[in-house]
């Protein structure tokens, strides 16, 4: 891994304004170490059934695709215009009028012009028009087309991964075109000729022949469980048990499984538990469909239902009656708006009702799935919970909307509501950074690998940047949002830009703040940080 | 790039010619006043219907509604019809502030980077250019119905009096005519002088700017300056929009014909280029969907099984764990899943 | 094709919108009415061509140096002298302006200020 430059040294080169003398079909791509991501191993594409292009690596001059490639990419082309209206119209629409142009992180943490959402498109448009058009062929350039070549590629492999799906430029479009819809497809083409990233293919593998996306076991599950369940009776007093696998309850909580293992995500875990318990829900997790999380998605749409097709035979096998969702961004884009296309007509599911307020959860009357804010946001509006909320009062909260559940969902007052309640200290970040104008942490849709640490710290920069304003400003130490990745992620961007600012899970300020029965007097939040009023020396 | 503008230049300049030459020169009155315009105008419409069919022959697989608002959920919380639809009607209504005002493009944001700081500030130049060229060429199309329509309707009428009420000249100058040149050159401008946008523009950018230009300079002209006689240009319209098409015998003016010749090429031009995002805008899943993915199931016609690791799979591979951890083992479910397959 | 219904329905409104002069005059097709030859003279002061696409621009001179420069006459291209006046020089051979004036203007929608301080020969006749 090469070195990172300080902060202050990074953005350095960053121009917003100023553009290369070249045109950008003659630049081209460099694969320099911290820009770009590492190959797939050729072993996860053989045992996942993909084809593959052997052992090799971005930065190699001559990459070894396979003699058709050309006609296999064009074929592919072809066959994704014919299935996606979106991606055939996108392509067609554009003005390039350059309203997207400074919405992308990336452009404004690299300056790279082909980072402008448009121009990011245009990487396969140009092709569209070099390649199927007769007009695009006449004119060439003055059309906007040009000739598919190895480097096209190559381009195309570095971009549609500097690309983390956020569709922040989707919401300035004046057509609503979405580069997020266009990556999805770009990878896939990519993914014909066996080009992928070892980082977000690595969890499918895992996620496919194990559950998660670590390739955790089930009894590894378990143990991390119980290791948990073990943190929160030192803390509160309190014996919680988790019931797994567990035939007949009424719900199935599924959530990404970095919530078992990793910090801060189990944290937000242990909200999850101490509020089932608090309210006595009769739910079961799995440690089949152990992943909530997607990251086929990052790669394929067939390895997206591949991947969660579980939850859905669990659900059956279980006899549940619904299903509810924890915290997580892509996870929900792919819920949200793929599953009940991929895995309805539900009818062995009920629709979800809460079962302490008895609220019908209608807007999920066809899916039965219901998202972890919804349902505690219910309750709190209904006055089921105990709430402390100045247990929380050592932390300045701020909330990061991430990408997918705004701008792909649109869940934004639910987690607010909650946070209201249970926290005190609570600022918006500056408003044209939040909601559905809200930044990618910088990382998602699987390019949160080491080594692509300059790009995401670039990436990230101008999420990081809101929350060093807000840090500044209201002294802000807690950065809380309703994701896996970002509790990963931000957190890694913390530590390189505001390095004072920790990660929460939504549900683990719930966590400190729930008034269980019969718990002791709590000193320490989830994290054993001292509670206000308990810090040493006092 | 400056190569794509002297390319676009050069185009329009033969446009200008062709007519000047055909008309002024060879005389084909004919040609230029009733062929072209009768073929534009099939090759228009026609290409028109033929990219709406060619882009419905792909399905919207998924529902992949862009929510810039709350989403309808429980019923306490202020649901944002128009920024997450969940009907038909609210997904109409935010078409409508689409197509009509922008909406989207009213929310642009500038982005800079002062030291180490990134600020965001309103740009609304854009959504402005955009609007007063867009309203200025819908209400000159509107207005131009007079030439086409006998008896004049009211409605006619009473716009031109509106669009001309500041009587400037004589005849009077149209508003509107201003208002689009203002946003025309706006929109080039902002193509010339700003780097990002310079530098994502081809030909293909500047070209249909420039002809719209061209289009409305040669119409102000033949209005304000080296007049025409309209009781011929009347004659040749309306004889077009009747079916009895008849070549006026008072001439007409060259300057008339280099206008209708350059109203012919962009009729053309329109349906294989970027200017189909006028229809293309409609079909825009990111809009044109509800936010209902919950409540309502999209259906994918070309959605096919994948084959996935079942559950029985699963548990064998990891019995001796499973039961070593004491969780549950379901060979029930194997019995039944394999019965039915 | 998918979505059928809403697209015949979009390409009904393209037509239908695109096709507006044609509805606007279906059943109603008629001759263009023509003006009104003059009653009297032979040639009018300038040929009929410029006359046709030029006479709002004259008539707005011959107002502007009549009245604030107490120019009176003008001299046509052949090199004869007329007054510079509508109502007596113009509307003396073309003798309605219902007829001559107005059939044109209403088929342009065009309504000249010029009768709202001059009287229409038609009104002059009333009075008699």
């Amino acid at each position: 891994m090469s070195k990172l430059p300080k902060p202050e040294e990074l953005i350095k080169d960053v121009e917003l304004h100023k553009t290369p003398v070249q045109h950008w079909m003659d630049t081209k791509v460099e694969f320099k170490p911290g820009k770009f991501l590492f190959a797939v191993d050729p072993q996860v594409m053989e045992d996942l059934g993909r084809p593959h292009l052997g052992k090799w690596q971005p930065y190699e001059e001559k990459w070894p695709l396979p003699e058709d490639w050309k006609e296999r990419i064009l074929k592919a082309i072809r066959q994704r215009m014919e299935r996606f209206r979106s991606f055939k119209l996108f392509m067609d629409i554009c003005v390039r009028c350059g309203a997207c142009a400074d919405k992308c992180h990336f452009f404004l943490g690299t300056g790279d012009p082909k980072n402008m959402p448009v121009l990011r498109a245009e990487l396969i448009r140009s092709i569209i028009k070099g390649e199927f058009s007769f007009f695009g062929k006449l004119f060439g350039r003055f059309a906007g087309a040009r000739p598919l070549t190895e480097d096209v590629i190559k381009e195309w492999y570095y971009y549609f991964y500097q690309c983390t799906e956020c569709r922040r430029c989707s919401v300035f479009c004046p057509y609503g075109i979405d580069t997020a819809e266009v990556t999805i497809i770009m990878r896939e083409i990519l993914h014909e000729l066996g080009i992928a990233v070892d980082w977000t293919m690595k969890p499918v593998r895992f996620s496919h022949f194990i559950g998660n996306h670590i390739g955790l076991q089930p009894h590894t599950i378990k143990e991390n469980i119980e290791y948990l369940l073990s943190d929160i009776a030192e803390i509160t007093g309190i014996n919680i048990e988790v019931p797994i696998n567990r035939k007949g309850a009424e719900v199935l909580f599924v959530t990404p499984s970095a919530d078992f293992f990793a910090e801060p995500g189990i944290y937000t875990f242990m909200g999850y538990v101490l509020l089932f318990h608090h309210i006595g829900l009769d739910y079961t997790i799995s440690t089949y469909a152990s992943e909530g999380g997607n990251f086929g998605y990052f790669n394929t749409l067939e390895f997206a239902k591949k991947l969660h097709s579980k939850i859905y035979e669990e659900a059956k096998r279980l006899k549940v009656k619904w299903i509810l969702g924890g915290e997580c961004g892509h996870m929900w884009r792919v819920w949200h708006q793929y599953h009940n296309t991929w895995f309805g007509p539900f009818d062995y599911l009920e629709v979800p009702k809460s079962p302490i307020t008895g609220t019908v959860f209608e807007h999920a009357k066809s899916h039965k799935v219901v998202h972890i804010c919804e349902f505690t946001a219910d309750l709190i509006a209904h006055g089921k919970l105990k709430l402390d909320p100045s247990r929380n009062d050592h932390l300045i909260v701020t909330f990061h909307d991430s990408c997918n559940t705004s701008r792909a969902m649109g869940i934004f007052e639910e987690p607010r509501f909650i946070l209201r309640h249970v926290c005190n200290n609570f600022v918006e970040m500056p408003e044209n950074t939040i909601r559905e104008k809200t930044f990618c942490c910088g990382s998602g849709s699987g390019v949160n690998a080491d080594e692509y640490m300059e790009i995401r710290m670039r990436g990230g920069f101008p999420r990081a940047n809101a929350v060093e304003y807000v840090h500044k400003t209201y002294g802000v130490n807690t950065l809380a949002c309703i994701c896996a990745i970002d509790r990963a992620t931000l957190s890694a961007l913390m530590r390189y830009w505001v390095p004072s600012v920790e990660v929460a899970g939504l549900h683990e300020l719930v966590g400190n703040a729930l008034i269980m029965e019969g718990e002791k007097e709590r000193t320490t939040d989830l994290r054993y940080r001292p509670l206000k009023g308990y810090e040493e020396g006092q | 790039m400056w190569n794509d503008l002297f390319v676009s230049i050069l185009a329009l300049i033969i446009l200008i010619l062709v007519p000047l030459v055909g008309v002024g020169l060879l005389g084909l009155d004919y040609l230029f006043g009733i062929v072209i315009p009768y073929l534009a105008f099939t090759i228009f419409i026609g290409g028109l219907i033929y990219r709406m069919i060619y882009w419905a022959k792909s399905p919207q697989p998924f529902k992949i509604t862009t929510t810039c608002g709350q989403q309808k959920s429980l019923p306490w919380i202020k649901h944002s019809r128009l920024e997450a639809p969940a009907s038909t009607w609210e997904v109409g209504l935010r078409m409508f502030f689409e197509v009509f005002l922008f909406r989207s493009l009213f929310r642009n944001l500038r982005a800079d980077l002062v030291g180490k700081r990134l600020v965001y500030g309103s740009a609304k130049w854009l959504w402005l250019g955009a609007i007063l060229f867009h309203l200025g060429f819908f209400i000159i199309i509107i207005r131009h119905l007079r030439f086409f329509v006998h008896p004049v309707p009211d409605f006619i009428t009473l716009l031109d009096e509106i669009d001309g009420f500041f009587q400037l000249t004589v005849p009077t100058l149209y508003v509107s005519d201003i208002l689009i040149l203002l946003g025309l050159v706006f929109l080039l401008l902002r193509r010339l002088v700003d780097a990002k946008v310079n530098y994502i523009s081809y030909a293909s950018d500047y070209f249909p700017l420039l002809l719209i230009i061209a289009i409305v300079v040669s119409g102000i002209l033949m209005r304000i300056f080296t007049k025409v006689d309209l009781y011929a240009v009347k004659e040749l319209a309306y004889g077009l929009v009747t079916f009895k098409p008849v070549l006026p015998k008072a001439e007409i003016g060259v300057i008339f014909y280099v206008h209708l010749f350059l109203v012919s090429s962009l009729a053309v031009y329109f349906p294989f280029s970027k200017l189909v995002h006028m229809i293309g805008i409609f079909f825009s899943p990111t809009r044109n969907l509800p936010n209902d993915n919950r409540m309502v199931r999209h259906v994918n016609p070309w959605d096919y099984p994948v084959k996935y690791r079942t559950y029985c799979e699963w548990q064998e591979e990891f019995r001796d764990v499973l039961e070593e951890a004491g969780i549950p083992i379901d060979d029930d479910w194997c019995k039944e899943t394999q019965k039915k397959a | 094709m998918y979505n059928a219904d809403k697209v015949i329905v979009g390409i009904l409104v393209l037509i239908i919108f695109f096709t507006t002069p044609f509805w606007l005059n279906y059943k109603r097709v008629e001759a263009l009415p023509k003006p009104e030859r003059a009653e009297k003279g032979e040639k009018c002061i300038e040929d009929t061509a410029y006359m046709r696409a030029y006479h709002m621009k004259l008539l707005d001179e011959w107002r502007n140096e009549k009245v604030r420069e107490s120019k009176i006459y003008y001299q046509s291209s052949d090199g004869r002298i007329y007054l510079k006046s509508l109502q007596r020089t113009c509307m003396e051979c073309h003798r309605s302006m219902a007829n001559f004036c107005g059939r044109c203007h209403a088929m342009f929608a065009v309504k000249p200020d010029c009768w709202k301080c001059h009287i229409a020969p038609e009104e002059v006749k009333k009075w008699r």
